[in-house]
């Protein structure tokens, strides 16, 4: 029986009294690759923010393994306007990642430093490392910010919306990827509009609309209404493999 | 050349001046990296004119301008951040209503109890005899504060400024940075001010950044380039007003000008050259 790293019961979060989540329960067990979906203002952003411990929920609880404390998670955000061109070395930005584990340490190590290089390795951006992250394309981006991420993960790996804006060829490495993060042993949770790719690479699915409309199994997912409707829509619109 | 220097130093004001000016473009250069990357450079601009309204009312008070000037601007620092951060006024909109008020204030206050005279002009404009003994030590006293900082929290600082989400959802409190950073800010802008004037003084923070963001490609060259161009750019800005009789601040600014463009023809020139390869 694996065990429960976050517990999520009937929780609730609103901005002046707009709803944003709605008694939303789930679980997630270590090794899982939970999938997040939804539209637009579903409240997606929301829990990826009480996930984080950003925000705490106005109502309902979430209990966090007694392990999972905020230095050990990792986390991929949607890049902002001001990164685009900020001008950092792919290194540096390699090895900010590690800063939630030096506390109050200045400098950083040589473990640090080895860390960094295995991750930049890994992701395929060691060859970069001295470059400019502004003048990188939008995948070499997203792989710097995964290999940081993964600079910070020690159980749980978050990701927003990994693929957003990447072109196929890029989407597909970056999946290939988290696959190969997760079969290390870390558990993932991911929040995406790319359902089809999702079915392939997630082991359950929370779908949302304010309310949670569907939280299970991908299996059970692609059977469910909720499911069906949702998968049939987008296959009607783009020639998704 | 070497002469005209010779004589420029032998005035104690002028050694004065030169010294509390260039730790003060030093250290306003290394804070302005993150404020301008933070997109916070406006707080510069917003935070000098609080500090023209905190004079006006020191000298109407026969105080000790700094004594009164420090802890207005540093609390106008930490109710800018508090703004900026809170989405129910925007940060610019902010800004400007706090700089147009403080404005206000202080031109009256000047006004009703000296009178409009040349005080004004020294405060908004700058003046190199502003600068007393007491000031040489505060400015040491802040550089060593801000460099020591700086070096301490370097990575954090990178950590904040390029992702201020990621730090905080990672456990590094990236609150408390902001904080210090604005208040070093306040504290540099208060200081540099009365030399700079309060319409000048933000020019120290966003020049150096911008110029070194034209050519170099990491945080820490980006850091370095931006501290030693903006002590050279205040070193020859007080020369050339010495040499040709024009106002400190404003010849300051005008070289700042003159190495952005520098810069910033080589970068044109260099992608140029790029695309042709």
């Amino acid at each position: 029986m694996p065990k429960t790293l976050i517990r999520c019961r009937d929780v609730s979060f609103s901005y002046d009294s707009v709803a944003a989540l709605r008694g939303v329960s789930f679980e997630v067990n270590a090794g899982d690759a939970l999938c997040v979906v939804g539209e637009n203002g579903s409240g997606k952003s929301t829990l990826m923010s009480l996930l984080l411990r950003l925000k705490a929920p106005q109502s309902g609880s979430i209990v966090f393994d007694g392990g999972l404390r905020a230095d050990q998670v990792g986390y991929l955000p949607q890049q902002t306007a001001a990164q685009k061109d900020f001008p950092a070395s792919v290194r540096e930005v390699v090895m900010s990642g590690r800063l939630s584990s030096r506390r109050w340490q200045p400098f950083y190590t040589r473990a640090d430093r080895a860390m960094a290089e295995r991750h930049m390795e890994k992701l395929g951006v060691l060859s970069l490392a001295n470059r400019c992250y502004r003048e990188l394309s939008g995948g070499q981006q997203q792989r710097t910010l995964l290999a940081r991420a993964l600079c910070a993960t020690k159980t749980l790996l978050l990701l927003d919306e990994p693929v957003a804006g990447l072109d196929p060829l890029a989407t597909s490495d970056l999946y290939q990827m988290i696959d190969a993060i997760r079969s290390d042993g870390v558990t993932i949770i991911m929040v995406s509009h790319d359902v089809q790719s999702v079915m392939r690479h997630a082991t359950s699915i929370l779908h949302l609309r304010v309310d949670p409309l569907f939280f299970g199994g991908v299996g059970e997912y692609a059977a469910s209404a909720t499911g069906r409707r949702f998968l049939t829509n987008i296959e009607g619109v783009g020639n998704v493999v | 050349m070497f002469n005209a220097l010779a004589e420029m130093f032998s005035y104690a004001f002028l050694t004065r001046a030169v010294v509390v000016g260039l730790l003060v473009s030093l250290c306003a250069a290394l804070l302005g990296v993150s404020l301008v990357l933070k997109r916070y450079s406006m707080i510069g601009d917003g935070l000098s004119h609080v500090g023209f309204g905190s004079l006006a009312i020191a000298t109407a008070m026969r105080a000790a301008p700094l004594a009164v000037s420090i802890p207005i601007v540093i609390l106008a620092a930490f109710l800018l951040l508090r703004i900026s951060s809170s989405s129910k006024i925007k940060g610019d909109a902010a800004i400007a209503l706090l700089s147009t008020s403080s404005l206000a204030i202080g031109v009256v206050v000047i006004s009703l109890t000296t009178g409009m005279n040349t005080d004004v002009c020294n405060y908004l404009f700058g003046s190199i005899l502003a600068m007393n003994r007491a000031d040489v030590y505060l400015s040491v006293a802040l550089a060593v504060v801000v460099l020591a900082l700086f070096a301490l929290f370097y990575n954090k600082i990178l950590a904040v400024t390029f992702d201020e989400t990621f730090a905080r959802a990672t456990g590094v409190p990236a609150g408390a940075y902001n904080m210090l950073i604005a208040m070093l800010t306040a504290l540099t802008i208060t200081l540099g001010m009365r030399m700079m004037g309060a319409l000048l003084i933000s020019s120290l923070i966003v020049f150096p950044a911008l110029t070194s963001m034209r050519l170099c490609k990491s945080f820490k060259a980006v850091t370095i380039c931006a501290a030693v161009t903006s002590s050279i750019c205040f070193f020859l800005g007080v020369v050339g007003s010495y040499l040709y009789a024009t106002p400190t601040g404003a010849s300051v600014v005008l070289v700042n000008i003159a190495l952005f463009a520098v810069f910033w023809g080589i970068s044109v020139y260099q992608s140029k050259r790029r695309a042709a390869v």
